[in-house]
Order: structure tokens, then C-alpha cells, then sequence
């Protein structure tokens, strides 16, 4: 089994109210702000690994992004992945989902051999959950998306989908994309042996004439979508406490405040 | 002189912290009122390949030396000084094997202990403990096999461990000089656990009693030779006081942050009493005495990777940490106010675990002994 993950470096959600925005350029100002791996992708690096320590095989990570994403792909070399490849090109600054979801078909083109590619759901950043369906489909394979366990039998493979109620049963040839939810499995720490042969390892960057991508094809150029406003919302302002005497003249204060807004 | 951690130590200690605060942390409090030993934790660390830390490479291990092992140790205790004790007691069981094993020994029981083995060590009887050489239990040869008789208690991960390097004697008429010391493995007929000892803190760490009845040892399992037990002890209790320091420094550490955080959460007169220097000056007490048990611990972990002698550090870096702890715990609890006397808050726990780490591996009397002789001989 082949397997490729296509990872993105996202900011720490504990650290996400210190993200402000630039109004000028609508872009996230990021500077001092920690980088994690989007925790959904862990758990699709967690998967990976998971079927290939059963099947054999081998595992490749992709992220397109700054070089400072080499730290997020170090971190899956540390868990065990097997080779890490950044994609990284001024060029492709600016990529919206199409556009990064090019690049990273073109670089899975470039590979070659692969049987299964995962994604995490969706990046807790951006929230768009686009780019693994979109990749599927410039490649023309199956995809299955929402997967809390997957399994693969007879060159096939079964996965649980999440539905809001409940989850239904999927079954797909190989090669197949899949998306993987947070239930699917618990990402694993990274052990010191890891950590130790990942800081060695060498990490291959492939910029746009590895992918063979022209440069209106990706970036700000060969992105149909583009960031108008970007803002937060309004805070919600404080609720109100209704003062009272006693619970009966508080509960009248509140039947008042409701009706006079229409609510009751 | 370099103070810096090195790159390949910053990433290990990200990856420890992460664990630490993601799955060790949040069952300290489980475990001390539960009574339950961490296993699942200590597994933890053993899948990451810290059992191994100061293990050559050649049998499993890292290499990493006692340094690194300090830099490590340090975070788990903090998150929970239970898993931090007995991941640090393995190494009484690791350091005799290394340093005095043969090749066959450390192949068969190193590689064991650098995977996912636990270990201890069993001196300590009813009538030895300071006097370590007045070591009751007695090994027999017959027929080209050991038959130990005794009973050891306060044993650190007794019942726990698999693999336990166990003292006694071999030749009473001798003393000290007649102990030896023998690898037993859990299994081992005759060796039983006895007395489970109900305590004041630590209550998730097995400290027991190991009874030993005829209990059966293949000769290949004594280390060294006979008469070589005072020796193998006193070497690994060396190494351990860096260990048993680190504990202490853990909790110690663990108190100053708690002591930070409630004190800038904590208002009183309008003012968070962070605010108060009879506050500030609690903390920075704590802080620099903190900063400074860790400097002596880390040069006793540097002088014993650089092979010099490092006895007299280890024992100043174990006396001075351990007096650290007890006396930042006092002090965090005085902070915390009525809140720090609860069992919702973790500095009454610490304060409790601190008082054994002045008791442990050479109560901090013996190691002013041992400071005071080397200083004696060192300026004469």
C-alpha cells in the first residue's frame, strides 16, 4: 500500500485570539503565532501509518506551504512517515482552494504509484473542507469523505462514513481519497528514536517546474476565488442580569424584557 | 560552558511536554487519590523509547546520558511526580545492570528494560536502611544456584517491576563486604510481595515489602562477583540521588507554577495578591532556589556523562532539591491560603510528596555525611 497524506500547517487554536487581521490586504497577520498541524491531518498521518504497519507499503506526506512547513512534515517523519515533500514556490502564494488542490494533484502525478490518499476533513483554519474532494476529482478517483474507520480488504476499501445521525458503510476500488474525521483513531506521540532519525532526514522541495505547473495555473493568478473582507465578527455584547426584589418580581422583569422585544 | 539545551534535546523535551500535558498531567490527581500505579502512563513513556534514555545503543537504548534523562525526568514529574518516581526508579534497576553487568546480563535484561521492562531495587530491610550494611537476607549457593532468604522493604515499584536487583549477603562474617548483588526476575520461585505500605503522599507508587524464600536465582544472575553488593549499591545510589533530585525538582517546579498562577488569579483588596510583595517575595524564594537545585543536579548529571566523579554533586543536587521542594511546597501552599489546605487544589499533594524525597534514596542527613566527607578529604 501507497499511501499519501496531504497535510496543512495551520495556527495553534489556543493562540487564535492573538491572530489579527490586516484590513489593507485582507490577509491574517500570523507573526508570533505557534504552527500545529491541522489536527483533522494528524489524524489522517495517525491512519496512514496505521494501515501500513498492517499492509506494508509505504507512507508520503505532501504540504504546500512557506519553508516553515517543513516543521509540520518533520513532525509526521517523527511519527513514522516514510518521505516528506514540500511544496514551496513564491508562486504558489496566494493559492486558493483550486489552486492548491493543482498543486498538490500535479505532485501526487509526480509520484506516481500511489493505492490511497488522505486528507483530515477540513483545516480548522479556513473551514473549507475543499480540497480533498477536489483533488479526488482532478485525479478521477473515488472519494469517500467523513471517515471514522476504514479498512481495506481484497484491493478495496470499506469505510464508515459519519452521517449527522448515525454513519453509513462505503465501499470503493483503489486507488480512492478518503477524509478522515477526529473519531477515527488517536494520533500517536512521536518516539525519541523518531524524533532523533526525523531531524536528519532529508525533506524534498518541489517548486512549480518539479510539478511541471505553469504559473497562471496556481497562486493568486489561477485562483477563481478571492478574499474580498476579512473581519471579526462584532463581540457579542454583555447579557443583561434582571434585578429584583425576589425571584417573583425577576421573573416579571423578564416576561416584560421578552415581551417587549416580541420574543414571547 | 554552554547553559543552552541542544537541538536534538529541545525537540525530545516538545514531544515529553506534549505528553505530559495531554495524557500525564490530567491522571495525577486520579492516581494519588485512587491509589492506582500508572502503568498506562509508564507505557506511554516506554512506546516513546524514554525507558531507554541512559541505555547503550547496542542493547535498544538511546545513549542519550543522565543529562538528557534529567531535562526529561524534570516534565514528567512535574505533571505527576507518581509516574515521574517510577519512571526514575528504573534506572536503579538500569544503572547496576549497566555498570556492572556482564555482556550476557546486559543483553538479556538491558534490552528488556530499554523496551518496555519495569525495574527496581531492593536494599532496604526492617533493621537496613541507612546502615546499609547490615543487610539481613541471605544468598545460599547450591548446586550451582542462588537461594536468597529475607524480606526488603520500601521497595519502589515492588509488584510492578519485572526485572529487580535484589541485595544480600553471601558471606555474614563479612559485612558489607560480604554482600552481593543478584538480578531476580519477577517470576522467580520463592519471591513473593508481602506488606503493602499505606503512606502520607505518593499513594499511586507500590512501596512494598519483597519476601524472599529460598527464592531460587540462576548463578549466572549475580552481578560481578560475590562481595561486590556494597559497591553495586552504593554506585547506583549515586546515580539514583540525581534521579530522586529531579523528582523532587519536578514537584518543586510544579509548585512555583501553580503558586504563579493562583496568585495572579487570586484578588483580594481589589488586587490580584500577586501584586503583594509579601507574595513576590515567596516567589522569588521559590524561584531562585528552584533555579539553583537544577543547576546543581544538571552538573552532577554532566560530570557522570563525562565519566568524573560526580558523588559528591549528586548528593549536594539531592539534599538541596529535596529541601527545595519541601520548603516551595510549604510556601505554595501558604500562597493557595484555606484553598491550598483542600484536596481541589494540587499544592497540598506536592506538599505531601515533597517530604519523601528528604526520606528516599539517602535521607538528606546521609548525604550531608557523604557532602561533609569529601569536603573533608577534598581541602585537607
Amino acid at each position: 500500500m501507497n499511501i499519501i497524506v496531504c497535510i496543512k500547517q495551520v495556527p495553534d487554536t489556543e493562540h487564535l485570539h492573538e491572530v489579527s487581521i490586516n484590513p489593507e490586504n485582507n490577509t491574517l497577520n500570523r507573526t508570533g503565532i505557534p504552527s500545529i498541524i491541522n489536527p483533522f491531518d494528524s489524524n489522517a498521518v495517525e491512519e496512514a501509518l496505521r494501515i501500513k504497519e498492517k499492509l506494508g507499503g509505504k507512507v508520503t506526506v505532501i504540504t504546500m506551504g512557506p519553508p516553515q512547513a517543513e516543521n509540520a512534515l518533520r513532525e509526521t517523519l517523527a511519527m513514522g512517515a516514510d518521505e516528506a515533500i514540500l511544496l514551496s514556490d513564491i508562486k504558489l502564494a496566494g493559492s486558493d482552494t483550486l489552486a492548491t488542490s493543482v498543486a498538490l494533484t500535479r505532485a501526487i502525478e509526480v509520484i506516481g504509484d500511489y493505492d490511497l490518499i488522505l486528507f483530515g476533513k477540513q483545516a480548522i483554519d479556513g473551514d473549507t473542507a475543499q480540497v480533498g474532494p477536489e483533488v479526488s476529482e482532478l485525479l478521477a478517483i473515488p472519494l469517500i469523505t467523513y471517515a471514522r474507520r476504514i479498512e481495506i480488504l481484497d484491493g478495496k476499501i470499506k469505510v464508515e462514513r459519519v452521517l449527522e445521525e448515525g454513519y453509513e458503510v462505503l465501499e470503493a476500488g483503489l486507488p480512492c481519497a478518503v477524509t478522515v474525521t477526529k473519531e477515527i483513531n488517536e494520533p500517536r506521540f512521536a518516539s525519541m528514536r523518531g524524533i532523533l532519525k526525523a531531524r536528519k532526514q532529508e525533506i524534498l522541495h518541489w517548486n512549480l517546474e518539479k510539478l511541471r505547473l505553469k504559473e497562471e495555473e496556481v497562486g493568486l493568478k489561477g485562483s477563481p476565488t478571492q478574499v474580498i473582507r476579512i473581519f471579526s465578527p462584532p463581540p457579542r455584547p454583555r447579557g443583561e442580569i434582571i434585578e429584583g426584589e425576589n425571584t417573583e418580581e425577576k421573573v416579571a422583569g423578564l416576561l416584560a424584557k421578552l415581551k417587549s422585544h416580541r420574543i414571547i | 560552558m554552554d547553559f543552552e539545551l541542544n537541538e536534538e534535546q529541545q525537540l525530545m523535551l516538545e514531544e515529553v511536554k506534549k505528553v505530559c500535558s495531554e495524557k500525564i498531567a490530567p491522571q495525577a490527581e486520579q492516581v494519588e487519590k485512587e491509589g492506582r500505579f500508572p502503568r498506562e502512563t509508564l507505557m506511554l513513556l516506554a512506546s516513546m523509547d524514554l525507558f531507554g534514555l541512559v541505555i547503550p545503543e547496542e542493547y535498544g537504548g538511546l545513549d542519550m546520558g543522565f543529562l538528557t534523562w534529567s531535562v526529561i525526568a524534570e516534565e514528567i514529574s512535574k505533571a505527576c511526580a507518581t509516574t515521574g518516581l517510577s519512571f526514575g526508579a528504573n534506572i536503579l534497576c538500569i544503572y547496576p545492570i549497566m555498570a556492572f553487568g556482564n555482556e550476557e546480563q546486559k543483553k538479556k535484561y538491558l534490552t528488556r528494560l530499554a523496551k518496555d521492562s519495569i525495574g527496581a531495587f531492593g536494599l532496604t530491610e526492617p533493621g537496613a536502611g541507612s546502615d546499609a550494611g547490615s543487610v539481613k537476607t541471605q544468598a545460599v549457593k547450591k548446586n550451582g544456584k542462588y537461594y536468597l532468604t529475607g524480606r526488603k522493604i520500601f521497595i519502589t515499584n515492588g509488584g510492578e517491576a519485572d526485572v529487580y536487583v535484589i541485595i544480600a549477603s553471601t558471606d555474614p562474617s563479612r559485612g558489607a563486604r560480604g554482600l552481593s548483588a543478584f538480578i531476580v526476575e519477577k517470576d522467580a520461585p520463592g519471591f513473593t510481595i508481602g506488606q503493602h505500605f499505606d503512606k502520607m503522599g505518593f499513594r499511586g507508587l507500590p512501596n512494598v515489602e519483597l519476601v524472599l524464600e529460598d527464592c531460587e536465582i540462576p548463578e549466572e544472575n549475580l552481578l560481578r562477583r560475590e562481595g561486590a553488593g556494597f559497591k553495586v549499591a552504593m554506585e547506583t545510589f549515586a546515580a539514583g540521588r540525581i534521579g530522586v533530585g529531579i523528582g523532587a525538582l519536578g514537584v518543586a517546579q510544579r509548585a512555583l507554577e501553580e503558586a504563579v498562577k493562583y496568585s495572579r488569579e487570586r484578588v483580594q483588596f481589589e488586587k490580584p495578591i500577586s501584586s503583594f510583595q509579601a507574595v513576590q517575595h515567596l516567589l522569588a524564594d521559590m524561584a531562585t532556589e528552584i533555579e539553583a537545585a537544577r543547576l546543581l543536579l544538571y552538573k552532577a548529571a554532566w560530570l557522570k556523562d563525562q565519566g568524573k566523579p560526580f558523588e559528591k554533586v549528586a548528593s549536594m543536587g539531592k539534599y538541596y532539591a529535596s529541601r527545595v521542594a519541601m520548603d516551595s511546597t510549604v510556601k505554595a501552599v501558604q500562597i493557595f491560603g484555606g484553598y491550598g489546605y483542600t484536596t481541589d487544589y494540587p499544592v497540598e499533594r506536592l506538599m505531601r510528596e515533597a517530604k519523601l524525597f528528604e526520606i528516599i534514596e539517602g535521607t538528606s542527613e546521609i548525604q550531608k555525611n557523604i557532602i561533609a566527607l569529601k569536603v573533608l578529604k577534598e581541602y585537607k
